[in-house]
C-alpha cells in the first residue's frame, strides 16, 4: 500500500488535515482511525460551544466533527477505521493492524501525526488511599454518560478543573447527579473561563481552588475523599483537611499528548508541551513527518486544532511537490519570562509565506499585562492582553517583515514574554 | 464429598491445587473474592524469586525458598508465564553493610543456595551502570528472579482446574465444623464436606485456624508501599537491587518488572487492620526517599501507579512459615507464609502432598495429568507472520483493545473463557495486561466493560471492578434525572 499523505487519527485535527489536503490537490490519502467511527473525542462532546470561529455558529461536538466527515465522504477520501497503527518508521512506513487485512505496511510520501492526547490517571499524581471501584477520568466518565448511556456515579467530586472536568460537572448535574465540588490544586483553574461560569457557577457547584484531595477511601467502592487546602509549594495543609462522602471521584487533572507512535519515528519531543518540536510548516524533525492538533499541543478551542490542521496539510502538499525548502536560515522560537511554551519552537524564514501563527499559554494569571515579541533587546511586537491565564491559549501572529533584522537579514531568535505593567 | 478442600485462592492454595490435581482426589479451593491472587499478598508484592540467602539456616523458609527457587524453571515452562532469572544484588554503601554481606554470604552457603558471590564496586557497576556511585560492594545471586506474581497463580490455578479441582469463588467460610472424621466448611451461603482441610487464607489463615484448633495463632498485617514507573525508566535496573536486610524486612528495592517497568519499595510497617490496604504519602516519600538509596536516577513523576501489599507476619517464634497438621487430625495449616512465601510456594505443596499422604489420604497418581497449560496468546510477542495467520483464523485478534499494551480483543476474550476465567476488569487486566500501561485504563476500561458484559452475559451495571460491590457503573444514564422527577411528583410540587 502506498499514498502520498497518511494521516493518522480521525479526530478534528486529521479530519481538517484530510480535507485540506484535498482541496489542494491531492486525491491519493489515507486516514488511519482506531476507533469504530470518525470524530475522536468529538463525538462524546455533546455541549455545545464548538466552530463559533470556524463556522461563525454554535455547534456540539459531533455536528462540528460531521462538517468534516461530510466532506470527507463526499470527496471520497479513504478512511481505515477499526484500525490500529502499531509504529512509524523515519522512512516513513506505517505499521497497522486491523480485522480485515491483519498487519499492514503502508508507505507513505508525507504523513500527519494527529492522534490527540490521553488524561493524567491517578497514578501519575499519585493520590494516597485505597484502590476502589468508583475512580475515573473526566474523559472515561464523559464517554460512559454521552456514548454508552451509563452513570459512573451520583455523589461525585471532581479533583482538577479542566475543561472535560467541568463540562462534566454540568453534565452530571444535568443528569441528576449531585457534585458536591471541584477541587483545583492551583490557585486559578486550568479550564476556560466561560465553562466555569456555564458549568459550575450557573449550577452553584463549589469551586475550591488551591485544594487537592489527600485521600481516597472505600474498600470496594468509594465511600469519599479527605481534601486539604495546599500551601504555596503545593503541600497539604494538614489542619485544613475535610472529608467529603461521595461514591465516585472523578479526575481532570492534565492532557498529555499522545506521542508514543512519533517516538517509534524517532521524532524529537518538546518536553514541556509533549508534543513533538516543530517548524512554522508543523514539520517535526523527521523530514515530511508533520504533526497538529492535541498530539502537538494540547488545544482549548477545536477551532484552532482546525486551523493548525490546514496548515500541517498545506506544507505535507507543499513537501511532497517539493515546494517545502529545506534549506533556509533559522529562527529559533523562546518562551521567555511568564510564558510557558510556544509553539512553533522554531522558524524557517523561507518558507513563511505573510506571518507566523504562535501558540502559546502563560504560567500564570496577568491582568493587564502585554506579550512582547524581542529579538536581543530589540522589541518586535507587542501586544495588551486583557486577561492571561494559563487555561486559555494565546494567538499571537508575527508577519514575515517582522522577523528581518536591521540589515534585512533574518534574526537569529526571538523570544516571547510576559510583561507585567 | 471432598477428598480435600483448600481454604484460599492465593499462590500457596493455588500452588497446593495445582499439586493435588496430580493425584486421583477430589479437590476443592473456596475462595472469599472473585478470582484467584485478588485479595492479599500474592497480589501485591514484590514480584521477586529470592534465591534463598535471607532465612536463617535451618528453618522452613530457608529450605522451601532454596527448594521452590530451583522448581520455577520448568514450571514457568509448563505453566507458560514469563519469568526472567536477572538474579540479585543485596547492595552495601557503607563499610559497615559490606559486614552485613558476608553473614548474608554465609547464610547462603549454609542454605545450598548456588552461584552467589560478592562483588565488587566496579563489578556491581558493570552490571548495574545506573546505581550510585556511593556503591561499595554487593552480594550477587544469579538464582533470583523476577515474574507476574498474579500471573502465576492464575496459570496455577488453571491447570489445576483442566486436571480437574473445583473452584468456587465469592465465597467466605464463616465456620468449620468436625465429626466422624468429616469437616463441615460453612460459606455465607452454602456448606461443603470434606475429609481433609488445608488452611491457606493468607491473612485470614488465623480466623481460619481459630475454627478449628485450640492450638491459637495469629497473623499480623506488615504493609508495605510500592510504586510502578513507566517502561521508560525501566532500564533504570538489570537486576533486582536490594539493600542490606533489616529486622522488618529484606529493604527498599528497585527492580525491573517481568513486563519492563520499573518498581520500587516496599517500605515495612505493622499495621493492626488487615483490610487497612491504602496508600499514604509518607509510605510513598519513605518508598521513594529508601529506594533513591540504591538508584538516584529514577524519575518519580513518571509513576504509572502505586499499591499496598500486606505480609502474613505469623506470632511464632522466629516468624518462620507454620506448616503442618494441627493438633485437629485432617486439618492442615500453611501459614504465615511470609516472604519468601511466593519462591517458596511450589516446595509448600510438594510438602503439603507429603503431609496429606502421610496423615493418612490415598493419593494415586493419574495417569491423564496434564501438567501443560493452554498456551496463552500474546499478541505484542508475535511476529507479523504469525499476527496474520492468527487474524486470519480468528479477527477478534485484529482489533486492539488496550493501545498502551497492545492487547487485543481476542486476548480479552480467551482471559474470560478459560478455566478460572476473568469475571471483572481487575480480572481482565491481571491476566493480560489492558489497563496496565500508562493510560491506566482511561481508553479500554469501558471496552473491557463491554467485552466482559457481552461474553458473561451480564448487565453492564453488574459488571465490577474486581467483584463484590466493586460495581463499575451505578445505573442507567436519565434514571437518576427519572428518580428525581418522581420524587418531586410524589411531594406534589
Amino acid at each position: 500500500m502506498e499514498y502520498d499523505i497518511v494521516i493518522i487519527g480521525a479526530g478534528p485535527a486529521g479530519l481538517g488535515a484530510a480535507v485540506e489536503a484535498y482541496e489542494k490537490g491531492v486525491r491519493n490519502i489515507l486516514i488511519i482511525e482506531r476507533d469504530s467511527y470518525p470524530g475522536g473525542i468529538l463525538q462524546q462532546c455533546i455541549h455545545n460551544g464548538f466552530g463559533l470561529i470556524e463556522f461563525k455558529e454554535e455547534l456540539s461536538g459531533p455536528e462540528y466533527a460531521e462538517r468534516f466527515i461530510e466532506k470527507v465522504r463526499k470527496y471520497g477520501i479513504n478512511m481505515m477505521l477499526n484500525t490500529m497503527v502499531l509504529n512509524i518508521s523515519s522512512d516513513k512506513i506505517v505499521k497497522a493492524v486491523n480485522q480485515e487485512n491483519g498487519v499492514m505496511e503502508i508507505k507513505a510520501k508525507a504523513i500527519i501525526l494527529a492522534m490527540g492526547c490521553r488524561e493524567r490517571p491517578r497514578g501519575a499524581i499519585s493520590i494516597p488511599g485505597t484502590r476502589p471501584a468508583g475512580i475515573f477520568t473526566a474523559g472515561t466518565a464523559q464517554r460512559y454518560v454521552n456514548m454508552e448511556g451509563y452513570m459512573p456515579g451520583k455523589e461525585i467530586v471532581i479533583l482538577g478543573s479542566g475543561d472535560i472536568g467541568l463540562i462534566m460537572a454540568r453534565r452530571f448535574t444535568l443528569e441528576g447527579a449531585t457534585v458536591k465540588a471541584v477541587v483545583e490544586l492551583m490557585p486559578y483553574s486550568s479550564g476556560l473561563t466561560r465553562n466555569i461560569v456555564q458549568c459550575l457557577d450557573d449550577f452553584g457547584i463549589p469551586l475550591l481552588l488551591s485544594h487537592t484531595v489527600i485521600e481516597i477511601r472505600g474498600k470496594e467502592r468509594v465511600e469519599g475523599v479527605t481534601i486539604a487546602q495546599v500551601d504555596e509549594n503545593k503541600k497539604p495543609i494538614l489542619s485544613t483537611a475535610k472529608y467529603i462522602s461521595c461514591d465516585t471521584l472523578i479526575l481532570s487533572v492534565g492532557l498529555i499528548p499522545e506521542n508514543e507512535l512519533s517516538k517509534s519515528a524517532g521524532i524529537m519531543l518538546d518536553p514541556v508541551t509533549g508534543g513533538p518540536l516543530v517548524n512554522e510548516s508543523m514539520e517535526t524533525n523527521v523530514e515530511g513527518i508533520f504533526a497538529c492538533g492535541n498530539v502537538l499541543q494540547v488545544h482549548d478551542l477545536v477551532d484552532n486544532v482546525t486551523k493548525e490542521a490546514r496548515l500541517a496539510a498545506d506544507s505535507a502538499v507543499k513537501y511532497i511537490n517539493k515546494m517545502l525548502i529545506k534549506e533556509g536560515r533559522h529562527i529559533d522560537v523562546k518562551a521567555g519570562s511568564g510564558i510557558r511554551y510556544v509553539v512553533p519552537q522554531m522558524v524557517n524564514y523561507e518558507n513563511i509565506d505573510d506571518k507566523v501563527k504562535f501558540h502559546m499559554r502563560p504560567t500564570d494569571v496577568y491582568k493587564n499585562a502585554y506579550i512582547t515579541v524581542k529579538s536581543g533587546d530589540k522589541q518586535i511586537i507587542r501586544k495588551k492582553m486583557q486577561r492571561l491565564t494559563p487555561g486559555e491559549m494565546i494567538l499571537i501572529d508575527v508577519p514575515k517583515d517582522k522577523f528581518l533584522s536591521d540589515d534585512l537579514s533574518p534574526v537569529g531568535e526571538i523570544t516571547f514574554e510576559v510583561e507585567v505593567v | 464429598m471432598y477428598d480435600v478442600i483448600i481454604i484460599g485462592g492465593g499462590v500457596v492454595g493455588s500452588s497446593i491445587a495445582r499439586e493435588l490435581s496430580k493425584y486421583d482426589i477430589k479437590v476443592l479451593l473456596i475462595e472469599k473474592e472473585d478470582d484467584v491472587a485478588s485479595g492479599g499478598a500474592s497480589k501485591a508484592n514484590s514480584a521477586i524469586l529470592h534465591a534463598g540467602y535471607d532465612p536463617v539456616p535451618g528453618t522452613l523458609k530457608a529450605k522451601l525458598n532454596v527448594r521452590g527457587n530451583e522448581m520455577f524453571d520448568e514450571l514457568c515452562k509448563d505453566l507458560d508465564v514469563p519469568m526472567k532469572r536477572v538474579g540479585s544484588l543485596v547492595a552495601a554503601f557503607s563499610q559497615d553493610e559490606v559486614e552485613s554481606l558476608y553473614k548474608l554470604y554465609d547464610r547462603g552457603l549454609k542454605n545450598g543456595v548456588k552461584n552467589i558471590s560478592i562483588i565488587s564496586a566496579d563489578m556491581v557497576k558493570e552490571i548495574e551502570p545506573n546505581i550510585n556511585d556511593t556503591i561499595v560492594a554487593a552480594l550477587y545471586a544469579k538464582t533470583a528472579g523476577i515474574i507476574c506474581p498474579y500471573g502465576f497463580v492464575i496459570a496455577l490455578a488453571e491447570n489445576a482446574a483442566q486436571n480437574g479441582v473445583e473452584f468456587v469463588f465469592n465465597q467466605e467460610v464463616i465456620s468449620i465444623d468436625k465429626e466422624d472424621d468429616v469437616f463441615t466448611v460453612k460459606t455465607q451461603d452454602k456448606e461443603y464436606f470434606g475429609k481433609y482441610i488445608v488452611n491457606a487464607a493468607g491473612l485470614y489463615a488465623d480466623v481460619i485456624n481459630n475454627m478449628v484448633s485450640d492450638k491459637r495463632f495469629s497473623i499480623h498485617p506488615r504493609k508495605g508501599e510500592y510504586l510502578i514507573l513507566d517502561k521508560e525508566e525501566g532500564y533504570l535496573a538489570n537486576t533486582v537491587i536490594f539493600q542490606v536486610p533489616t529486622k522488618m524486612g529484606k529493604g527498599i528495592l528497585v527492580s525491573p518488572t517481568v513486563d519492563g517497568n520499573l518498581l520500587i519499595g516496599p517500605t515495612s510497617e505493622d499495621i493492626y487492620n488487615k483490610e487497612f490496604r491504602k496508600t499514604t504519602y509518607k509510605g510513598l516519600e519513605k518508598a521513594i526517599k529508601g529506594a533513591k538509596k540504591s538508584v538516584e536516577k529514577f524519575n518519580e513523576r513518571k509513576t504509572i501507579t502505586q499499591f499496598t501489599g500486606v505480609r502474613a507476619v505469623p506470632d511464632v517464634d522466629g516468624e518462620d512459615f507454620i506448616i503442618g497438621e494441627s493438633d485437629v487430625k485432617g486439618f492442615i495449616n500453611v501459614a504465615g507464609i511470609e516472604s519468601p512465601g511466593f519462591t517458596s510456594s511450589p516446595a509448600i505443596a510438594e510438602m503439603v502432598g507429603e503431609i496429606l499422604k502421610d496423615a493418612g489420604l490415598n493419593m494415586v497418581e493419574k495417569d491423564n495429568f496434564n501438567p501443560k497449560r493452554k498456551p496463552v496468546i500474546r499478541f505484542n510477542e508475535l511476529t507479523d507472520e504469525e499476527r496474520n495467520e492468527l487474524i486470519k483464523k480468528n479477527p477478534a485478534y485484529g482489533k486492539i483493545i488496550c493501545r498502551c499494551e497492545t492487547v487485543t480483543e481476542g486476548e480479552i476474550i480467551d482471559a474470560i473463557r478459560r478455566p478460572v476465567g476473568a469475571k471483572s476488569i481487575d480480572g481482565v487486566k491481571r491476566r493480560v495486561r489492558a489497563g496496565m500501561g500508562r493510560c491506566q485504563g482511561g481508553f479500554c476500561s469501558p471496552r473491557v466493560l463491554e467485552i466482559l458484559s457481552r461474553e458473561l452475559n451480564a448487565d453492564p451495571l453488574n459488571v465490577t471492578k474486581f467483584g463484590g460491590r466493586s460495581n463499575v457503573l451505578t445505573a442507567k444514564a436519565k434514571e437518576y434525572l427519572i428518580n428525581s422527577y418522581k420524587e418531586l411528583l410524589k411531594s406534589g410540587v
